[in-house]
């Protein structure tokens, strides 16, 4: 394995955020036709936009950074399962509306905190990445935090099932505030964010919502993790690479 | 065509029943007849506005079902900007769709109705969203060819008497064009490229280019309805004058692509100033049109799939307005 430098770390920890965005916004993508209404399913379309174009930008400067001449698409559509390191909550199945809008509540919380301070980054490409993110992120908050609201004081049926999806996903938002070797090795010049000091500030505003919509947060805080350190993914992550690769994989080197 | 109504049952024109009636219909004829626009509050024939529901509803529908063949290469385009103009282009039509229930309930059908009648099977959509989406290059030739024509018609209709939905189309054909280009422009990629990519314009090419054309309905002859239609312009253009627009504004477009259209009638004709074409397959239409398409099945269960699916998220949403209503009134 290739020694770490301050090079490659940029070049990973650009590419890893992008994941992210990408992965989460593949999924989001996967609700057309299938939403509950019209309006809730352009709703989605317009986050997974915003993902999706989080992650061109974030894959545009790891290319420059590497001085490879790696463009956007070397990252999502050369790359092994294995290289993606996005968090594992990402890359889970949408499964009904609860669980799409508590993975995207958790995320977008998550995100929140996270594109504010990556707005400070001594970087200025990703400075200005996360000034731009934030704004989405920011309606991706108030879209999901909205209908979380909606479901646990709603009716019965949806009070459970999102009591239920926020405790089948919440194994996977422990990962959220792990640090990688690169994070570390950035953070020593101000250019990575710290994640592991947003906890605090995610608990208490996962709480806040929580709270709002009558749901509970999950006492067993065992966290699920392996993607964003190593690249070991979910059983369901080699299907999302399967579909969206199998262009560029069975026509290499093609444009389109 | 997503707003061609000529294939179902013709709406009954009842004749006036009284004086004031009469009067009532002459008046409201002269104002289609000065172009002036009838808004929704206005008096308007019972079989104008059933006329209008129907072909409104029809459109709206055709967007949203349409959604479904695209839907189906989102995951699987071949770059970021691809996905990402797909998305964007989705979206539109779903856009489209609102945008159009909305102004046909100003007729006063809900749109709860309106999808009652879709899964039911009682209100169309265009045949051509029965058609799969089989291959990358579907993306481009849908654009191309479904939107071009979609656009044909919609020009057409931006100029119809009913105000909310001539106004929608104004709106409309403008996405419209925009992903024609896009649609286009995905072609122009794989004309230049292997010899794979090539092959693979040309099939799909061959497979679209007839059903896009049978989207502007029978031929004039066998649309007899068509005249009270465009009596009270809500059609302007006969489904033939349209065709002919959209085939002799299609062909160069095919001849720069470097590809062929499956008809070996087509040619141009000095005299008519048009292209003559062969023969359409109206069986086929017919077939698709009533339920034996490849995929009529697969896009009604997949719109009743996701209904159903959604059925307590609606539940859940309408029990926490009420909640919030209650604590304001208390």
């Amino acid at each position: 394995m290739t020694e770490l430098n301050k090079v490659n770390a940029l070049v990973q920890y650009a590419a890893q955020i992008g994941d992210n965005g990408l992965i989460i916004g593949h999924r989001m993508s996967e609700w057309c036709f299938r939403a509950p209404s019209i309006e809730m399913e352009m709703a989605l379309m317009n986050c997974a936009l915003d993902l999706i174009g989080q992650a061109r930008e974030l894959y545009t400067y790891a290319g420059e950074a590497g001085g490879e001449g790696k463009k956007e698409d070397d990252f999502a559509y050369l790359r092994d399962e294995q290289d993606f390191r996005n968090l594992l909550l990402a890359e889970v199945p949408n499964g009904d509306w609860g669980d799409t809008i508590v993975r995207l509540f958790f995320m977008s919380a998550y995100n929140k905190l996270f594109f504010t301070e990556l707005a400070k980054s001594t970087d200025a490409e990703l400075a200005a990445i996360g000034a731009k993110s934030l704004k989405e992120v920011t309606y991706h908050l108030r879209f999901s935090s909205e209908w979380l609201i909606r479901l646990g004081d709603g009716t019965e049926e949806s009070h459970r099932r999102a009591q239920k999806s926020i405790d089948d996903l919440w194994a996977y938002t422990g990962e959220l505030f792990t640090m990688t070797d690169a994070e570390n090795l950035l953070l020593e010049d101000g250019i990575s964010v710290d994640v592991t000091a947003l906890k605090a500030d995610w608990d208490e505003l996962v709480s806040q919502i929580l709270d709002q919509a009558t749901l509970s947060v999950p006492t067993n805080n065992w966290a699920q993790s392996g993607s964003k350190s190593d690249g070991r993914h979910t059983e369901y992550f080699g299907y999302i690479i399967t579909d969206m690769q199998y262009l560029q994989r069975r026509y290499p080197g093609c444009e389109w | 065509m997503y707003g061609d109504t000529s294939i179902q049952k013709p709406i009954k024109i009842a004749e006036p029943t009284s004086a004031e009636q009469a009067k009532l219909e002459e008046i409201f004829q002269q104002k289609i007849d000065d172009d002036i626009k009838i808004e929704p509050q206005e008096w308007m024939p019972a079989a104008y506005r059933k006329t209008l529901v129907r072909q409104m509803s029809q459109h709206a529908h055709s967007e949203v079902i349409g959604m479904q063949p695209e839907g189906n290469w989102l995951t699987r385009a071949p770059s970021l900007r691809r996905k990402v103009i797909l998305l964007a282009k989705i979206q539109d039509e779903g856009g489209h769709g609102l945008y159009i229930y909305s102004a046909a309930e100003t007729l006063g059908t809900s749109r709860a109705e309106m999808i009652e009648q879709l899964q039911s099977g009682k209100a169309k959509y265009s045949s051509i969203f029965n058609y799969p989406a089989l291959t990358w290059a579907d993306m481009g030739t849908i654009g191309w060819l479904v939107d071009g024509a979609a656009i044909t018609n919609q020009v057409a209709l931006s100029r119809g008497s009913y105000g909310p939905y001539s106004r929608a189309m104004i709106r409309i054909c403008k996405e419209e064009s925009f992903h024609q280009r896009q649609g286009y422009e995905l072609l122009l990629t794989l004309s230049k490229g292997t010899k794979e990519q090539k092959e693979m314009l040309q099939e799909s090419v061959n497979r679209f280019w007839w059903p896009s054309l049978m989207m502007f309905g029978p031929n004039d002859a066998n649309s007899p309805h068509s005249a009270q239609s465009m009596k009270w312009k809500i059609k302007k253009k006969s489904n033939d004058q349209l065709r002919q627009e959209f085939i002799d504004a299609t062909v160069p477009q095919a001849e720069f692509l470097g590809i062929t259209l499956p008809d070996p009638d087509l040619k141009w004709n000095e005299e008519r100033g048009h292209y003559d074409y062969g023969a359409i397959d109206w069986e086929e239409f017919g077939n698709v049109i009533n339920g034996n398409g490849p995929c009529n099945k697969q896009r009604i269960a997949n719109h009743i799939k996701a209904h159903e699916d959604g059925a307590w998220v609606r539940e859940a949403a309408a029990a926490y307005a009420e909640k919030q209503q209650k604590k304001q009134v208390a």
